[in-house]
């Protein structure tokens, strides 16, 4: 099997994001199917960052800690990386940065010098020596930048790419596939296509990585996809703001990460409470409180769960790649207007802000799901006791209907009361709803397996770790169970899907094993954990010495 | 719980069968049933249909006002009535979003939003029930009670001065601002037409009687009057100021009623209308950006 990992780091400034997602285009080109994990810390400039891209012929979904071409802009990136380079690694770096090394150096100063290009098309250079010592063709790499260097600067980056061509020598080569070049997205685009399909009208959201370039990713689309975007004061008008236009009948969703979510919470009550839909993506990072912004973690699992004061019925749905992300983006949001509840999609940085090669020919569409409307007859009344516990929708401004929406314990009508078979029923009829959530989602799978069910060792996983876990299961045959619904809990396929399970282990990126607790919870053994939490994901190598220790 | 408002006179048919729990003399009732008023007319004068009005409670005695009135509503949480009604008008332009909101409610809770709608001229109006204390949490200070007010947290008087909230509301950018009183109720009435019907972020502070908590009949009756025809120029902002700097909600000083200020601003929601309109086929769009990714 072909395969190939690289690494391009420098400092934050330098546009290590962008050139790593070109070199997944190079790949991606090919044929190659590419995931790419950046590592970046919380500042604009100077510091480290570094790209890490894998190709391979089969999907892949996470990084492995070798790599066969290192892309070094400064020392600390041939220095941080050391761990990364075997034999056969090529060591492409910046010779006029003082860098030790060896390999072949570029004299980057010079060249943007000579060919008088700015500063970044650096990059380019790194792309096209990579490209040479890669046997990759010239046209190749050249139809990527033009793909993606904006017009006006393309000439400066062509020319200092062939300049960075010359410089290195043939070491290996790509064969070109025979699969289709598929685009490479992030989580966080994939999650906002997947809104825009399931019907969303307005997105709402104030910046928090990593959640914020699903903001910015609309917003730049927003013509294009005919939604209003939308950038408020704080996380508490965001989710207010949610709710008006669904009040008013417009579908909209927020975005947000853990402290934002905190201040949304209140809101999330009030959503519980009026019946209003709403969907969240919620892109976890470590916490506690401002913790590591840019870095990874699954810590806010009984957060989301919880999160809200009384007791309300929610939709948690946790994707694990791109493909789900867009389906589940696109599902979440129809079935809240469906049973008028809050949905939250939960991702994190790994998934959010990683690129991925999407496969739209890989999804299944969404079955489309359509809010139960009022019929016009009679005397509306906004909460109706009805079947399932899901009353009909009316919007103001509909001739002989007064919608009363409230955070107050009500009656039918909408109308404040404390008396106690109103708010017995009231109670009552959000339960129902519940109910009727879970009996739907159980005609869809939400608890996915992968791999030989008669293993003997299954690996429990959730999120982001779905790739590193299932590539990793191989090594030792065992079988992976995803839970792609958190809430409500899908008991009876997880019952099903752990029949025979075997020795089982799970996989998290958080310190305290919190789908495990969840597991618990619901009576399920979770088995052993192998928990990371040092913000960043689990490389495949990594996960497989860790498994090794448990259930070899 | 019926919708007899459709039938015969509108004003009577729109006050709700739910039973009123205010305290008896609370200013309260003159802001219901003057917005009762001022909705059936502009209802009747501007050929407003009445499902085009939504009425926003936050959270206090002031809210309750949105039960009491058969007509849509969005009965928020406390200080958060603002985004919500942004996000009801930029949903539907035709309606006419009214947020009943209170001192504690709007001036300590909800500040932010306060001024990011006035700072925005988000199309909506904000009627302030400025009891100058907490009514349903039973009588504490707000940001608008005056030096010294001794209440239930503060029984050694307060420290502070009090915001005044017209000046604030200038400087945020507010483009329309006036101030009301509950024993003023004509007035009061004409005040919500006038607000409703702006173009843009309006904003009127209603000195409010708490007949249980804070009482202050005596001194308003005293001490207000009504602005004149050419006593302000009200599309001017030194003027407006200056008028609006009269009083302080701290010294005594005659205490104007009336508009203050009232000036035309590009308003927030209407530029983001194009983006939505004629209902656009949604997936469609998402298969074309995605064949054509990059
Ligand atoms: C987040 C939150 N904090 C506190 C309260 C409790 N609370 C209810 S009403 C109120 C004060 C109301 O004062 P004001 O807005 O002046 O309204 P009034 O009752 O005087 O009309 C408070 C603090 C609440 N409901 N929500
Ligand atoms: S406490 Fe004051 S504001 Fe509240 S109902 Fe009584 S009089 Fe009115």
């Amino acid at each position: 099997m072909s395969e190939y990992s690289i690494l391009i780091g420098g400092k934050a400034g330098e546009g290590i994001n962008t050139a790593g997602l070109s070199i997944a285009g190079l790949f991606s080109r090919l044929g190659y199917y590419t995931y790419m994990y950046f590592d970046y810390p919380s500042l604009i400039r100077g510091g480290h960052n570094f790209a890490l891209i894998r190709a391979s012929e089969k999907k892949v979904r996470a990084h492995r800690t070798p790599v066969d071409v290192l892309l070094a802009f400064d020392q600390k990136t041939i220095d941080n990386h050391r761990d990364r380079v075997r034999d056969g690694t090529t060591v492409i770096y910046d010779a006029s940065q003082a860098v030790k090394a060896e390999g072949y150096g570029l004299p980057l100063d010079e060249i943007r010098e000579e060919e008088k290009a700015p500063p970044i098309t650096g990059n380019s250079a790194m792309l096209g020596a990579l490209a040479r010592v890669a046997g990759i063709d010239r046209g190749v790499y050249e139809d990527v930048l033009r793909a993606t260097v904006p017009a006006k600067h393309l000439e400066a980056n062509l020319r200092v790419a062939r300049r960075g061509y010359d410089a290195a020598g043939e070491v290996f080569t790509v064969e070109p596939l025979a699969a289709p070049a598929l685009p490479v997205l992030t989580g966080n685009e994939a999650a906002g296509l997947g809104l825009v399909y399931g019907g969303l009208e307005s997105y709402v959201a104030y910046p928090m990585t990593p959640s914020s370039n699903l903001l910015h990713f609309l917003a730049a689309r927003a013509e294009d996809l005919a939604i209003k975007v939308l950038h408020p004061e704080n996380e508490i008008s965001v989710i207010l703001m949610a709710l008006g236009l669904a009040y008013a009948g417009e579908k909209a969703a927020v975005g947000t990460s853990g402290g934002g979510f905190c201040l949304m919470t209140e809101g999330l009550s009030l959503a519980g409470m009026s019946e209003l839909p709403v969907t969240i993506v919620m892109g976890q990072r470590p916490g506690p409180s401002t913790g590591m912004p840019t870095y990874t973690a699954q810590s806010d699992l009984h957060f989301v769960l919880n999160a809200g004061q009384g007791e309300f019925p929610r939709l948690v749905v946790a994707p694990g790649d791109l493909e789900e992300t867009y389906a589940w983006s696109a599902t979440a949001l129809m079935l809240s207007w469906k049973y008028q509840v809050p949905a939250i999609i939960l991702t994190d940085k790994t998934l959010a802000e990683g690129a991925f090669s999407f496969d739209i020919g890989a999804v299944a569409p969404p079955p489309d799901q359509e809010p139960a409307l009022w019929d016009g007859a009679g005397e509306y009344r906004r909460y109706a006791r009805a079947e399932g516990g899901v009353s009909p929708l009316a919007f103001p401004g509909r001739e002989g209907a007064v919608v009363k929406v409230s955070s107050y314990a009500h009656d039918e009508a909408g109308f404040t009361t404390e008396a106690a078979d109103d708010v017995r029923h009231l109670q009552e009829k959000m339960l129902a709803k519940g109910a009727s959530l879970a009996a739907e989602l159980a005609t869809y799978p939400v608890v996915k397996v992968y791999g030989p069910h008669d293993a003997g060792a299954t690996i429990i996983c959730w999120g982001s770790q779905k790739g590193v876990c299932i590539e990793a299961a191989e090594r030792f045959g065992a079988q992976v169970v995803q839970p792609l619904i958190l809430a409500p809990f899908p008991v009876r396929q997880w019952k099903e899907a752990m029949i025979g399970a075997g020795r089982v282990v799970c996989v998290e990126n958080n310190a305290t094993g919190e789908l495990a607790r969840l597991l618990r919870q619901h009576g399920f053994d979770p088995g052993r954990p192998v928990l990371k939490y040092d913000g960043r994901p689990f490389a495949v190598d990594e996960l497989e010495a860790r498994l090794g220790e448990v259930i070899a | 719980m019926s919708p007899e408002r459709f039938a015969g006179k509108p004003a009577g048919g729109l006050i709700s069968p739910a039973e009123n729990t205010w305290c008896p003399g609370c200013g309260n009732f003159s802001i219901q049933h003057m917005m009762k008023s001022a909705v059936a007319e502009l209802s009747e004068e501007e050929g407003i249909p009445l499902e085009n009005f939504v009425l926003l409670g936050g959270i206090g005695c002031h809210g309750k006002l949105v039960d009491y009135l058969n007509v849509n509503s969005f009965y928020g949480i406390h200080g958060r009535s603002i985004p919500a009604a942004t996000g009801i008008r930029l949903a539907n332009p035709d309606l006419k979003v009214i947020c009943h909101v209170g001192d504690g409610d709007i001036y300590a809770e909800g500040l932010d939003h306060l001024i990011f709608a006035a700072k925005r001229n988000s199309d909506i109006t904000v009627i302030v029930h400025d009891n100058r204390v907490y009514g349903l949490t039973t009588g504490q200070y707000t940001p608008t009670s005056p030096f010294g007010f001794r209440g239930r947290s503060t029984p050694g008087g307060i420290t502070e001065h009090p915001i005044n909230p017209l000046e604030l509301m200038l400087a945020a950018g507010a483009t329309h601002i006036a101030r009301g009183y509950t024993k003023k109720i004509r007035h009061l009435k004409d005040l919500f037409k006038e607000a409703i019907m702006h173009r843009g972020f309006s904003f009127i502070d209603v000195l409010q009687i708490c007949a249980t908590y804070f009482n202050l009949t005596d001194y308003y009756n005293a001490h207000a009057y009504e602005l004149q025809e050419g006593e302000v120029d009200i599309g001017r902002f030194e003027s407006a100021l200056g008028k609006i700097r009269e009083w302080d909600y701290d010294r005594e000083a005659p205490i104007a009623l009336g508009t203050f200020y009232s000036v035309e601003k590009p308003v927030y929601e209407e530029k983001f209308r194009a983006l939505t309109a004629g209902k656009p086929d949604r997936r469609a769009l998402v298969r074309k950006a995605i064949q054509e990714w990059r």
